[in-house]
């Protein structure tokens, strides 16, 4: 039986697809396209259309995360704004390389050996930093929205905050930094986003912490509001060359929109320090997933491909579990606890 | 009736994006609604089991 012109197997694999990708996303505040895209690739779906549909779905799920979090005044609209022009013309040169290395035939294959790298090395730094166990490159989520210690920016960022070029920018958290500065950092950012078709937070929110060093949830909130025109404007570039499938799109966010409620809802339950070895395994899966299909594409071993997308979705239900199960004992605790009872 | 396909490529996209933020806002409002009439309970519930 057809729906929307997928099978319902399809449909009903996009939306709990979705639904994991939801918690991740309400929970951790970046991403899930950098899942959907080498899903959509796994599954067979043109590159364009993958990309394409990656950044349609991010665009969505951002406006509903980003409606959420407003109003927790953790978005530096001045920040969000400059990372826009930036990110937007970042956008723009990454679209026109697929496009050229779709017409070389190459773009599939490039798009995956650059996740493989990207996603394996944000994943091995995110992995080590929760094993350290120093609280550096998370989100945390009892974090005031105050200015931010000296001893707290990241080294790399105070390098980047001492370069003092004109025009200075003052942002929260009591920094400034050289407009300049903000600007390269937002189009790297784009260029990434729109060259692997993802929304761009999970290179976002760690680069605006580390390289610019902005308050983690300040970062947080900046970033979702960002991906909102990153992701708005990302999808419409594709869409008018064809590349946005509503068929993938709306499903996914059927689920997607469900799963941010549940993970937003769990960040004021759970701990993400218990949770960070997750994300970062998740990466390194996601990582994994694709190298094998690549392998399997260049030796001609088809059962590679499946292997691939079990990968995917085992790294995303793993990780979204995780923060489903540790809500659950969270609140049980709660609701043992002498404290709950005066409550 | 206007027919989508004879429009030009960045009004089509156009219409597509809007499609996505409308059911993006519809999803808001709706799961904002159930969360609000069954959120609690399913909490107590899952507090007290």
């Amino acid at each position: 039986m057809d729906v929307f012109g997928i099978s319902l197997a399809v449909l009903v694999l996009f939306v709990g697809f979705g639904l994991l990708i939801g918690v991740l996303f309400g929970f951790f505040g970046m991403g899930g396209s950098f899942l959907v895209t080498p899903a959509l690739l796994v599954m067979g779906y043109p590159s364009r259309v993958a990309v394409g549909s990656g950044l349609a779905f991010v665009f969505g799920t951002s406006v509903i995360a980003t409606l959420k979090h407003r109003d927790l005044g953790q978005v530096d609209y001045k920040l969000g704004v400059l990372m826009i022009a930036g990110t937007t013309a970042g956008i723009e040169v990454g679209k026109e390389i697929v496009l050229h290395l779709e017409e070389l035939g190459m773009a599939g294959s490039i798009i995956s050996v650059t996740y493989v790298f990207l996603l394996g090395g944000i994943g091995l730094f995110v992995t080590y930093e929760a094993l350290k166990g120093d609280g550096d490159g998370g989100v945390d989520h009892d974090a005031a929205d105050a200015d931010i210690d000296a001893d707290d920016i990241p080294d790399i960022a105070k390098k980047i905050q001492s370069y003092r070029v004109p025009p200075m920018i003052s942002l929260r958290g009591g920094i400034s930094v050289s407009l300049w500065m903000i600007l390269g950092v937002a189009f790297a950012t784009g260029l990434l986003s729109g060259f692997l078709g993802v929304g761009g937070g999970f290179i976002r929110m760690p680069a605006l912490f580390y390289l610019i060093g902005v308050p983690v949830p300040i970062a947080v909130g900046t970033d979702l509001f960002e991906i909102v025109f990153s992701g708005g404007i990302g999808s419409f570039l594709y869409a008018m060359d064809g590349g946005v499938d509503l068929s993938i799109v709306l499903p996914l966010l059927a689920g997607s929109a469900l799963g941010a409620r549940v993970g937003s809802a769990a960040t004021s339950i759970v701990d993400e320090g218990e949770i960070k070895v997750y994300f970062g395994l998740m990466l390194l899966g996601g990582s994994l997933a694709v190298a094998v299909r690549e392998i399997g594409n260049v030796y001609g071993i088809g059962v590679f491909d499946t292997v691939s997308l079990v990968l995917i979705l085992g790294s995303a239900l793993l990780v979204s579990g995780a923060v489903v199960y540790s809500s659950i004992t969270a609140l049980r605790e709660e609701s043992g606890s002498p404290s709950h009872a005066l409550d | 009736m206007i027919e989508v396909g004879t429009l030009s490529p960045a009004v089509q996209a156009g219409v597509l994006i809007g499609a996505v933020l409308f059911e993006a806002m519809i999803l808001y409002v709706g799961y904002g609604f159930v969360e609000q009439v069954v959120g609690n309970r399913l909490i107590e519930r899952i507090e007290n089991n």
